[in-house]
């Protein structure tokens, strides 16, 4: 592909205007970032199933806009930053839908071991696939069990995993787990290759297998070298370990924020929370007004050092890595390097549509942004 | 005997009949392959070439607008629009197909002044990047824009050109040493903005989209000028002869010179044009003072060779329309249609038609005695470079 810029006329020209020609009303130009987003929303999910109604709660404003801009005529106004109008990723094609994804926890099948203690299995395989990360744009990604991220693995503290991982890509490929476990088991290659760890070639298997420990908010990805690239291609996943006692009840949902370097230049074109940019601008993630909601946040961006989430008109209590039961803090914003994670509690007070996006704002503007739609 | 019959063999079928045969051959053979999808060819070796080239940008209030063409041999297929690291809705998704074009409008508001990089993402997750350097409203074109630039096509253009031709009285006195001289100074002229022109259709054509040749445009448009020039030169000395009327090559010669710097003027219009279409024309009379001391000395090189002749007025006035004028004609050229491949054969054009003058001028620059350029003569030569570089220094569009 052709990354040239050629520089139009404008670039030739080596004096700027002396005379100012017809002078722009600047004053007339709308402010890229509103703070009155429910406007845009509904006309991004104009097309969309369902989720339209809610228009009557939020403060206001929202008039106002529509009339500020100059020229362009229907589309003359920008509300906040979006891909185009027109036909969503075709979820199907790819396998998964970052709704659904959301709320979707892998339990694995148990049994109870003669001991008495339980054993959870996963069967986990690799595959090479082309999955669509904005309306329109293909990324050819690498996948566990057909899905970026992969599944969300979720057990409780002290339980046997046996996760059988089986290589179907054309690379060699591997799942190392944040967690404790031995060094065989700790998925880097040349490290336990005699056992069959390590490197797991194309066609070849091996069962990773642990307790599970400690209890909190993990993860999982590939470890083969160019890592890189292993991680940035799809190669993660949320790895949960629940306290013996368990959590309060909640809503729960994953949010695995990560992104696509879709040109190959080690910088990300699109960002997101679970693949699929603006999928929760175009799609709100509707939850119950005074319910606990409860967020498991990790952080997979490569190429940027750091990526954050913030909530808009809320504040929530954040358990960094989960591994403690006490938060640390409350706030509405959380910094995360690659890797980190936590866990966010959260109940809206209030009814209406509530933005939540990375206040890295270069991200969401190129697709980590979504909604809360809060409803009774 | 032989040899008789086989001609004759030959005659049954029509002249043209002969030379349409491999032609529909081949054509029949191209349809074949095509059908049969290139048997024993396969699939294109290594993945589809994304090339596309912004070719103009259209600012207006509150919306950014790109002309993109598909410079390359694959399709691509624009997914979503990115400006400043934002995607945006906008409108002109899809295909383009091979060198075909299309038009992408985007609601941003741009701020006049700043600089803004926006990258159009392809289907394949390809970018291709275009900035804009200083946002500036892309002047409206209308009426008061046809006027406009009509009239400044006249202040730059027809009057000084015109003003320069006055120096006809004083070309007349200064015999036949001083003639030689001042053709020498014409040709000195003529070269710079020979060169001048090349450099800038090359310029012009890099900077746009190369599959419609590039850089190859100034050559076929000098190409073309030159030897349409020299078709039409060959054309009316013929008729000359048969009307045996000698001696008008100097109004010939001069009407020449007056096509060459037209269609020089033309292209000094287009970058005018452009210039003013991109906002970063500063229309001032500092512009225009140049642009006129810069073109007088063009008015000289049209007289020169009708030094020895008599001239009506109109006549001169005519020459001074053909050569003055095109400036308004390439600035309304230049700011409504910009297009990079025809400007770049544009300037070719004129490229090729001021080389058929130098080259007819040449002679006249000779010693009569022994063929040979007196110092006077590439004394005047030097002299014509200089007044065009120095001139040139006033105007930088």
């Amino acid at each position: 592909m052709s990354n040239q810029s050629n520089p139009d006329t404008s670039k030739r020209v080596s004096r700027r205007r002396l005379l100012a020609g017809g002078a722009l009303a600047t004053a007339s130009l709308p402010l890229l970032h509103q703070g009155v987003p429910h406007k845009g929303i509904h006309e991004a999910i104009a097309g969309a199933p369902a989720n339209a109604q809610g228009g009557g709660h939020h403060s206001a404003g929202a008039q106002g806009t529509t009339t500020a801009p100059t020229g362009g005529g229907d589309g003359g106004h920008l509300l906040h930053a979006d891909f185009r109008a027109g036909p969503e990723v075709d979820h199907a094609a790819n396998g998964f839908n970052p709704t659904e994804m959301l709320r979707d926890f892998d339990y694995g099948t148990t049994r109870r071991l003669p001991g008495g203690q339980i054993l959870r299995e996963w069967d986990i395989v690799a595959s090479d696939k082309e999955i669509e990360v904005a309306p329109g744009v293909k990324y050819a990604a690498w996948t566990y069990n057909g899905r970026v991220p992969g599944p969300t693995l979720r057990c409780t503290e002290g339980e046997r995993l046996r996760i059988r991982f089986t290589n179907a890509s054309d690379h060699p490929h591997t799942m190392h787990f944040h967690g404790l476990h031995s060094a065989v088991m700790d998925g880097m290659p040349g490290v336990g290759e005699q056992q069959g760890g390590g490197q797991i070639l194309p066609g070849e298997s091996f069962d990773y297998e642990f307790d599970a420990d400690p209890f909190g908010m993990h993860l999982y990805h590939c470890h083969t070298s160019p890592l890189p690239i292993h991680i940035a291609k799809g190669l993660y996943g949320a790895f949960i370990v629940d306290p013996k006692a368990g959590r309060p009840p909640a809503d729960e949902m994953v949010m695995v924020m990560n992104a696509f370097d879709t040109n190959f230049d080690k910088g990300n074109e699109v960002y997101a929370v679970n693949t699929v940019g603006f999928h929760y601008q175009r799609n709100p993630i509707r939850v119950t007004r005074d319910e606990l909601v409860r967020i498991f946040l990790v952080n997979m961006v490569e190429y940027d050092p750091l990526n954050s989430f913030h909530v808009h008109a809320n504040f929530f209590n954040y358990f960094q890595t989960g591994t403690s039961l006490q938060p640390v803090e409350f706030t509405d914003i959380v910094i995360q390097g690659q890797a980190q994670r936590g866990i966010l509690e959260m109940r809206f007070p209030s009814t209406g549509l509530f933005m939540f996006h990375a206040h890295v704002t270069e991200f969401a503007e190129l697709g980590w942004t979504g909604f809360f739609e809060v409803v009774d | 005997m032989e040899a008789g019959s086989a001609t004759v063999d030959r005659g049954k079928l029509p002249v043209w009949a002969l030379g349409l045969i491999p032609v529909v051959l081949i054509a029949l053979a191209l349809a074949a392959l095509v059908l049969l999808d290139g048997p024993g060819l396969g699939e294109r070796n290594g993945v589809p070439l994304e090339e596309l080239v912004v070719e103009q940008t259209t600012l207006n209030p509150g919306e950014i607008e790109l002309t993109v063409r598909n410079d390359g041999p694959d399709p691509v297929e624009i997914a979503q629009v990115s400006v400043n690291d934002s995607y945006v809705p906008f409108e002109g998704a899809g295909e383009v197909g091979r060198l075909g074009a299309q038009t992408v409008t985007v609601p941003y508001p741009w701020i006049e002044g700043e600089a803004y990089e926006i990258f159009l993402l392809t289907a394949t997750g390809g970018t291709i990047l275009h900035e804009i350097g200083a946002a500036a409203e892309t002047p409206g074109v209308d009426l008061s824009f046809f006027g406009l630039m009509a009239l400044l096509g006249i202040y730059v253009g027809v009057i000084p050109i015109t003003i320069g031709m006055l120096w006809l009285p004083f070309v007349r006195r200064v015999g036949q040493g001083g003639i030689r001289i001042l053709i020498a100074l014409t040709v000195g002229l003529l070269g710079f903005l020979a060169v001048d022109t090349f450099l800038e259709g090359r310029e012009i054509a890099l900077s746009g989209p190369q599959g419609f040749g590039g850089e190859a445009l100034v050559f076929i448009g000098a190409a073309v000028a030159y030897l349409a020039l020299v078709g039409v030169d060959s054309y009316l000395r013929g008729r000359r002869k048969k009307a045996e009327v000698g001696g008008a090559s100097g109004s010939y010669l001069a009407l020449l010179v007056a096509i060459g710097i037209g269609l020089h003027n033309l292209g000094e219009g287009l970058a005018i044009g452009s210039a003013y279409a991109s906002g970063a024309l500063a229309l001032g009379a500092f512009l225009v003072v140049g642009f006129a001391l810069h073109n007088t000395t063009e008015g000289l090189a049209i007289v020169a060779p009708i030094a020895d002749q008599e001239v009506k007025l109109g006549r001169l006035v005519g020459l001074g329309l053909i050569a003055g004028a095109p400036v308004t004609l390439g600035a309304w050229i230049g700011a409504a249609a910009f297009n990079a491949s025809l400007v770049a054969f544009l300037f070719g054009v004129g490229l090729g038609a001021i080389i058929q003058v130098i080259v007819q001028l040449w002679p006249m620059m000779r010693s009569r005695l022994d063929g040979s350029l007196s110092p006077g003569v590439v004394a005047g030569i030097l002299a014509g470079v200089g007044i065009m570089y120095t001139t040139g220094l006033l105007v930088s569009i």
